[in-house]
């Protein structure tokens, strides 16, 4: 049998973490496939509803990348999404998504390397835990 | 200082002395209007706006009944003041959900004279109907009810109600207090100056203090919150999964009563009867295709959760989308154990305070670090 693929759905902000992705892609720097992004303008722009509808569609995990603190090509849309993540969280966790399957994190424009350690170390975390429990549940559930 | 008034009534006269104590309000300049609930006619009861004394005598505050959450009433009546300064009586958690509703700038209480009235809890709109045939009135409710015994035949006062932490009211101008008052007794406290001033011109006289009062409301408080958390534990234990949850849910058939009833179902325009909802045919083949299946219609859970994610900050326990659910679906528990969690991780509690922002109001820069994890 082959290996658990995890499918991880990826909000990363133009002026940072996309450029990271770039910057990375570039470099010559490789990352693992899993990470299927989705290039926004901001994070503040990821409505929770992405986020739920990515995991109810069976995403094994969501990575929001955004600017770090004060570096906001907005001022504090990461800030924004930083509360939200909070509340989402709290909301998925009590219906078995943990936090270890929905993450936020900050990489600048020139950290292609960090963006490659992050995608790395989020797929190696959901091989580990195996597929969402919402996957393959189908669109019966939802 | 908190003034009281001993209002005394004789049997079956509860009413009229209430009546005696809005018509002297009125009269007397303190209000223009008052909103309160009101038998109407024979049967059945509704908050009423008044602005004639001569119409106060059908007054009924206590009878246990809410058919609508009497804060979407506020932010009718004060959205786009009217000017005229009104009284209004409503409950404990209708005032919370009023509170929130001030934060969001859908309710001006700058003319309000707000007076909270102590609740024992209500019945569903049809449950009502019931209590009323059986000859149930607000003064038999009142004394079963602070004996604890609100069951009748085949049904008894809301699972909300049953949980609810807030028998009395915060953030108003005056209280009627009946919880603890001796048989044939109702307190009027006056909290602010608005309401000081209002009891002033109401004819009434200040005297007497509602003695028994805290301790009952202590004890009443105490049931109601054991009563909260083993609830919580149980719809926890039975939900611990989207699947479970999706069962629970299963019934929905995405009418959204439930984001109607709610008091602080904030959107002045929903998302999901947007065109961002409105699908087109190749839309939904194309969900089909990807499981060879879609149930219609779709997105039920999606629905609830965003609701959540909107609504939980925010959500009073109230009851009404229970209540409103035209399957039975008892939705308080989901809202609530939700808003539990939620609110807690702001450390915001709805409807505590005007003055305590909302959690998605504001933001600073060096919180909430343990969400990414990242020190620079």
């Amino acid at each position: 049998m082959s290996e658990f693929e995890p499918k991880i759905v990826a909000f990363f902000c133009n002026w940072c973490t996309f450029t990271a992705a770039d910057l990375a892609g570039t470099s010559r720097l490789s990352y693992p496939p899993n990470i299927k992004i989705i290039r926004v303008m901001c994070s503040g722009m990821v409505d929770p509803k992405y986020v739920l509808k990515a995991f109810l569609n069976g995403a094994d995990g969501v990575l929001i990348g955004g600017c770090w603190p004060g570096d906001c090509h907005y001022i504090n849309g990461n800030l924004k999404a930083r509360r939200r993540v909070a509340l989402v969280t709290e909301l998925l966790k009590q219906y078995g998504i943990g936090e270890e399957r929905f993450w936020l994190r900050w990489i600048a424009a020139s950290e292609g390397n960090m963006l490659k350690e992050v995608a790395d170390e989020m797929t190696a975390k959901l091989k580990q835990l195996g597929p969402s429990p919402l996957q393959n549940k189908g669109q019966m559930a939802v | 200082m908190a003034k009281f008034a001993k209002l005394s009534f004789k049997k079956d006269e509860l009413n009229k002395e209430l009546s005696g104590f809005f018509k002297g309000i009125m009269e007397n300049g303190a209000v223009d209007a008052v909103l309160a609930p009101m038998a109407q006619g024979k049967k059945g009861n509704r908050l009423t706006l008044v602005t004639s004394a001569a119409n106060i005598g059908q007054i009924d505050p206590f009878a246990p009944i809410a058919a609508v959450s009497g804060a979407k009433i506020a932010s009718s009546l004060t959205s786009r003041p009217s000017g005229r300064k009104v009284a209004m009586v409503l409950r404990p958690c209708e005032i919370r959900a009023v509170v929130e509703l001030v934060k969001l700038k859908q309710v001006n209480l700058d003319d309000v004279v707000m007076i909270g009235m102590d609740c024992l809890g209500r019945y569903e709109n049809t449950d009502f109907a019931k209590f009323q045939e059986q000859g149930g009135t607000s003064e038999s409710f009142l004394e079963n009810a602070q004996a604890g015994k609100t069951a009748m035949a085949d049904c008894d006062i809301i699972g909300a109600c049953k949980i609810c932490e807030f028998p009395t009211a915060d953030n108003v101008d005056m209280r009627l207090c009946v919880i603890g008052a001796d048989e044939g007794s109702v307190f009027v406290e006056a909290v602010t100056n608005k309401g000081e001033e209002a009891l002033g011109k109401s004819g009434l006289k200040a005297g007497g203090v509602p003695a028994g009062r805290g301790e009952a409301v202590k004890k009443l408080v105490a049931t109601r919150t054991e009563a909260r958390d083993k609830k919580f534990a149980e719809f926890r234990a039975e939900t611990n999964t989207f699947e479970a949850l999706s069962d629970k849910l299963s019934a929905c058939i995405n009418c959204y009563n439930c984001r109607v009833a709610c008091p602080v179902c904030y959107c002045k325009e929903c998302v999901f009867i947007t065109d961002t909802f409105r699908h087109t045919g190749e839309q939904f083949m194309m969900w089909a295709d990807k499981d060879g299946m879609l149930k219609m219609p779709n997105d039920t859970l999606f629905y609830h959760l965003t609701r959540i994610t909107h609504m939980s900050l925010f959500c009073v326990g109230c009851g009404q989308c229970t209540s409103a659910c035209p399957n039975d679906i008892d939705l308080m528990p989901l809202f609530r154990t939700s808003a539990d969690k939620t609110q807690a991780r702001f450390n915001y509690q709805a409807g505590r305070s005007v003055d305590e922002e909302q959690p998605m109001a504001g933001f600073k820069s060096d919180e909430l670090v343990e969400v990414t994890g990242q020190v620079k």
